[in-house]
């Protein structure tokens, strides 16, 4: 009984620190957002400054006040860097894994070579890389090299954005994109004979359509046009990204490659498969569940990018910035403590949207075993 | 055909690995003077060693800063850890596991979402500006991940060794030192290489919470690389520096580096 106590009073300061550091600062930090810290030029100077309770005040003006747009390009700036980031580390690592799995001479080599940029901190990447990528200089030199004329593409410094819509049509593009995916997901479900699952997505995903179709389509957020866009600086940056994180996807697919037993691939060929339709149709689903876990731990890294843009492009610069770029510069450098921590608040929610599914589905596979 | 193809992508894969490394060791080989952008590709003639003493000499206090945050706070939470991870998984007790839960809850966290408040509290405990300041949110942030390594690593010890022990009259800490130390080397390396590669390479707390005598060294290179009219043999030289301990780590223990990484992947 007494080891019973030690052990407890051995666990209890973790506990007491995690739950003051996670818990507590949540907490403390929900409330910050829902107040008036920063408004107010007298509160910066006070030690205990004296916080007014504004309700949903700062979210409201990050989404539709009118000077809060560089959040919202900031907004789209991530949406379209972890999206991109995501395809091309996935893309890149499951290549340079098939690629390794087919026993090339040198594997060992080409292994390390891979994946060491893993080892290096985003501040190290996004310093190298803001080198390479100088306008004149660097990667656009790199053809004259072998006689050829420089690319003149201006990478970070471009301001140039495609893809531009409208942000006020953003909750539209939502609903439709979180729409289309619950199809997808019930189609799923219907080809694997789960009526329930079929069920549910079918129902949340035709709700979701016809919210979008109908009354999504003419929500305001702004009284008048923003046009958003995929800012092109943010090319250099994905380049960086992907350069540092598909050793990790690389490794996992190999792993996952690896473990694929021999006989379903015999089998696969004495079924007449060819080496096309074995990828498609017997090792790629096998691949499935790496894929998913691999999106979660991208998107929990692509939703909190900070250090690598910092270290490419400063906290000044408009073009490349994203949420936690911004919450960081409205905290800490312009003392809009209240609207920092509705940042900070929103990207929680955003990766809990990512993490939870995601956990809750490992603990139930635990359960079942 | 097929092998042909094979080789091709995989030399272009390595181009695009090593070209970015290769340009930063040609650049901090040239004197200031002549690093032009049209001639970055171009072998520095003459080779010029002196970036790495003028970067060393400015890195230096930065790059103490580093090793005595990494290593202390490796030390710290690895012991944290193994404490943790002997009682979850050999004393657990009523609700332990939802406790346990609870704990990793905070390893996927955006620490975005709790800055404020911890800058807050580090200023008001009086540790802001600090390196202890530093190394106390890098255990705290780190107990969900050491805790489940060494948790699941724990679990695979056989319970009758620890009833074993305990039949002969062995306490909760000579259970401890006696049978689970001797047997941890294996979670040792394995938290000790995640957290000091973490905790070297970490930013976002580092540029939140230090004044400039007690920054690590990647905030001292951001800021040195992010200033204007910088002569960029310095910032690649620096990068090196602050590149070579972890890279260290890497190349001689890659087997565990990849371990660690595939545990700990989710971490914020």
């Amino acid at each position: 009984m007494r080891d019973r106590i030690t052990a407890f009073l051995v666990l209890l300061p973790s506990l007491v620190a995690v739950g003051i550091f996670v818990y507590g600062f949540i907490g403390q930090n929900l409330w910050v957002s829902f107040s008036d810290w920063g408004k107010n030029p007298t509160q910066a100077l006070a030690l205990r400054p004296e916080l007014q309770f504004v309700g949903l005040e700062n979210y409201r003006e990050l989404f539709s006040g009118f000077v809060d747009v560089r959040f919202r390009q900031s907004v789209v700036n991530l949406i379209f860097f972890t999206l991109f980031f995501m395809a091309g580390t996935l893309g890149l690592g499951l290549l340079l894994a098939i690629a390794l799995d087919r026993g090339p001479k040198g594997e060992g080599f080409f292994r390390t070579v891979f994946l060491f940029p893993m080892a290096l901190s985003f501040v190290v990447t996004g310093t190298i890389w803001r080198w390479l990528l100088q306008p004149q200089g660097g990667v656009n030199v790199l053809p004259t090299l072998f006689g050829f004329p420089p690319f003149n593409f201006p990478w970070l410094t471009t301001r140039q954005q495609v893809l531009v819509f409208d942000w006020n049509q953003l909750p539209f593009y939502t609903a439709l994109a979180v729409g289309l995916t619950l199809l997808y997901l019930a189609w799923q479900a219907h080809r694997g004979g789960e009526r329930k699952r079929l069920f549910w997505s079918l129902l949340s995903s035709g709700l979701l359509l016809l919210w979008a179709l109908t009354l999504g389509r003419n929500i305001r957020l702004l009284p008048y046009a923003e046009p958003h866009g995929f800012s092109l600086a943010l090319v250099g940056v994905i380049l960086a990204a992907v350069w540092q994180m598909s050793g990790y996807t690389m490794a996992l697919y190999l792993a996952g490659l690896r473990g694929i037993p021999v006989e379903i691939l015999e089998a696969a060929k004495v079924d007449g498969a060819s080496e096309w339709q074995t990828y498609r149709y017997v090792i790629f689903p096998l691949l499935a569940p790496i894929t998913l876990s691999a999106l979660i731990v991208l998107g929990h890294i692509a939703l909190k990018i900070f250090d690598l843009i910092f270290a490419m492009a400063g906290l000044d610069y408009a073009p490349t910035d994203v949420p936690a770029i911004y919450m960081y510069l409205l905290a800490f450098r312009g003392n809009q403590f209240a609207k920092g921590a509705a940042i900070g608040i929103l990207l929680l929610l955003l990766v809990a949207m990512v993490v939870i599914p995601y956990l809750a589905s490992q603990l139930r596979k635990e359960v079942r075993r | 055909m097929g092998r042909i193809l094979l080789y091709t992508f995989l030399l272009l894969a390595t181009l695009f690995f090593l070209l970015p490394v290769y340009l930063v060791i040609l650049t901090a080989l040239k004197e200031p003077a002549r690093i032009t952008l049209d001639t970055v590709w171009h072998w520095p003639n003459p080779v010029y060693w002196e970036s790495f003493r003028v970067a060393w000499e400015a890195f230096r206090p930065k790059f103490q800063n580093s090793v005595i945050l990494a290593l202390s706070a490796t030390v710290l939470s690895a012991v944290v850890g193994a404490l943790n991870g002997y009682v979850l998984a050999k004393w657990p007790f009523r609700g332990s596991n939802l406790l346990f839960a609870l704990m990793l809850f905070g390893m996927f966290i955006p620490y975005q979402s709790i800055l404020i408040p911890l800058f807050q509290f580090v200023k008001a405990i009086g540790l802001y500006g600090t390196l202890w300041g530093l190394i106390l949110v890098h255990v705290v942030y780190g107990i969900p991940i050491v805790t489940l390594i060494f948790k699941n690593y724990y679990s695979e010890i056989p319970d009758e060794l620890v009833e074993a022990a305990r039949i002969d009259g062995a306490g909760f800490f000579g259970i401890f030192r006696h049978v689970i130390l001797p047997l941890s080397a294996p979670a040792f390396v394995v938290v000790a290489i995640w957290q000091f590669t973490q905790i070297w390479n970490e930013f976002l707390f580092a540029v939140t919470l230090t004044r400039p005598e007690s920054q690590p060294i990647t905030v001292a290179l951001a800021q040195l690389a992010g200033g204007e009219a910088v002569k960029w043999n310095l910032p690649m030289a620096g990068a090196i520096l602050a590149a070579l301990p972890t890279l260290f780590v890497y190349i001689f223990l890659g087997r565990y580096f990849l371990r660690g990484l595939l545990a700990g992947s989710v971490k914020g």
